[in-house]
């Protein structure tokens, strides 16, 4: 007889999934410590997931890291939203960037961009950086190129973490609890990347290599967009009052008639 | 065979999910300020306190897996330091002076700190020796649990009840750090390891975007 094909759960998981849908199903709780309200959760949980900018970084960091293997696969969504909410303490304390006041916005559209441009090329940091050591005997590029990749890696993906949450992390709704905001914010950070990094284990096959350049491509046309998007709309003077309010229209010109 | 095996197993699990799907919903209420009244005495109200602040959950957990990283033995240090800590705070607040209520940002900022510290410090996956971990968990014990006396003043709490909550919590504590502190020091492999220090940098980031809060004044 062969053996029951039901997965056994131990009772510990069950008791551990039970804890979590309850902690998940609670209520608004007004603790004395931040007596705010607990729908700060829910905004901050759905920004990330609000922008085609955030979502297409996110997963392009993901799946970057999957392409790489470990350990950068977990270096950088552990590096990821810490830098992020260091870029969102920036905002918050309106600390300006150094290349002026659009430059958030543009590390966003580059950030699609350049992580487009990774994945596409399924290119690995340490290779890029042996580039820098060709000179050296093989072995002593490789070390050092694996050392000076991987820290490569973490300092571009750092930068655009710096970018997301300077301009993503302030938007706190009035009136909701800005630790719970938080928590949503970073939690569903965390979920993008999970998905990016889901897709990205595809790469073990020939197939999955193939569909993740082409995710490469989305994500860099993706960037491209948003990157002319920004150029536009920031290039352009800004309106003024005068310019832009209506003038009175002729009633000869409304009926075409000559002046 | 394996057919007819299969079903009745089958058909205990679904009847166990809805059981507990019809149980999940009709358990959540809506949880009414810190002073969460199970109707089961003090020591089960501190039990719930501790289980709906999410404050207090976040710092908790983070100390657990740090001790756990970094094995057994502060495992076993923090598994006594962080409750009876959080005791002892919580005692102090509730016989101290009776202090003006804080502002909300200040407690956010204080509170922040308390997610920051031991959660970068899971990402970074420091090799701090057993003293460090226990210090730094009864440092934040102390403090959560000042803090928590002093809202319960302020909601009219008597002392003796107070107590008793601080009991139920530390109790509370003493489970959660056992329990999380034993799974992660029993990973055997890397990656379940690293997906604790995952965790940990959420906790870091959601302290630092917390602090960004606190210091524009909002909480």
């Amino acid at each position: 007889m062969k053996a029951s094909p039901t997965p056994s759960y131990s009772r510990l998981a069950r008791l551990l999934w039970a804890l979590a849908w309850l902690l998940l199903m609670t209520h608004a709780a007004d603790a004395h410590i931040i007596k705010g309200e607990g729908g700060g959760f829910r905004s901050g949980f759905l920004h990330p997931w609000s922008g085609w900018d955030h979502i297409i970084a996110m997963v392009g960091v993901g799946i970057w890291g999957a392409q790489i293997g470990a350990p950068a696969i977990w270096l950088l969504p552990v590096i990821f939203p810490i830098v992020m909410s260091f870029g969102g303490l920036l905002g918050l304390l309106n600390v300006p960037l150094p290349f002026g006041e659009h430059s958030a916005e543009y590390g966003i559209a580059m950030s699609g961009l350049l992580l487009g441009v990774m994945v596409l090329g399924d290119v690995h940091p340490n290779r890029l950086a042996q580039w820098f050591f060709h000179r050296d005997s093989p072995e002593v590029a490789a070390r050092k190129g694996k050392k000076l990749g991987y820290t490569l890696a973490a300092v571009m993906v750092g930068f655009f973490g710096l970018c997301h949450g300077y301009a993503h992390g302030r938007e706190l709704p009035p009136g909701e609890s800005g630790l719970y905001y938080s928590i949503g914010f970073v939690i569903a950070t965390g979920t993008l990347h999970a998905c990016g990094i889901t897709l990205g284990l595809v790469h073990r096959w020939p197939m999955g290599q193939l569909a993740l350049r082409l995710c490469g491509m989305a994500i860099l046309c993706g960037g491209i967009y948003f990157l002319q998007d920004d150029i536009r709309e920031f290039s352009q003077p800004a309106p003024a009052a005068a310019k832009t309010a209506a003038a009175p229209v002729a009633p000869h010109v409304l009926l075409h008639l000559p002046s | 065979m394996s057919f007819s095996i299969y079903l009745p197993e089958r058909r205990r699990a679904r009847r166990l999910a809805l059981a507990a799907a019809v149980l999940l919903c009709l358990a959540p209420g809506q949880a009414q300020a810190h002073l969460v009244t199970t109707g089961l005495g003090p020591v089960y109200d501190g039990i719930g306190h501790f289980w709906t602040s999410i404050e207090d959950i976040f710092p908790a957990v983070a100390l657990a897996v740090l001790a756990g990283l970094r094995g057994p033995k502060p495992g076993r240090t923090t598994l006594w330091a962080l409750p009876l800590a959080w005791l002892l705070g919580g005692v102090a607040g509730l016989l101290g002076p009776d202090l003006p209520e804080w502002p909300r940002p200040v407690l956010s900022g204080i509170v922040a700190v308390t997610f920051l510290i031991p959660g970068g410090l899971v990402a970074a996956d420091l090799a701090l020796p057993a003293g460090v971990v226990a210090g730094l968990a009864a440092v934040i014990g102390v403090v959560h649990g000042f803090l928590d006396a002093q809202g319960m003043l302020q909601e009219g709490l008597t002392v003796t009840d107070g107590v008793l909550q601080f009991f139920g919590i530390a109790v509370m504590l003493f489970v959660l750090v056992a329990l999380l502190a034993a799974l992660v020091i029993s990973l055997r492999y890397q990656t379940a390891r690293t997906i604790f220090r995952v965790a940990g940098s959420w906790i870091a980031a959601s302290g630092v975007l917390l602090m960004g809060w606190s210091l524009i004044g909002v909480g």
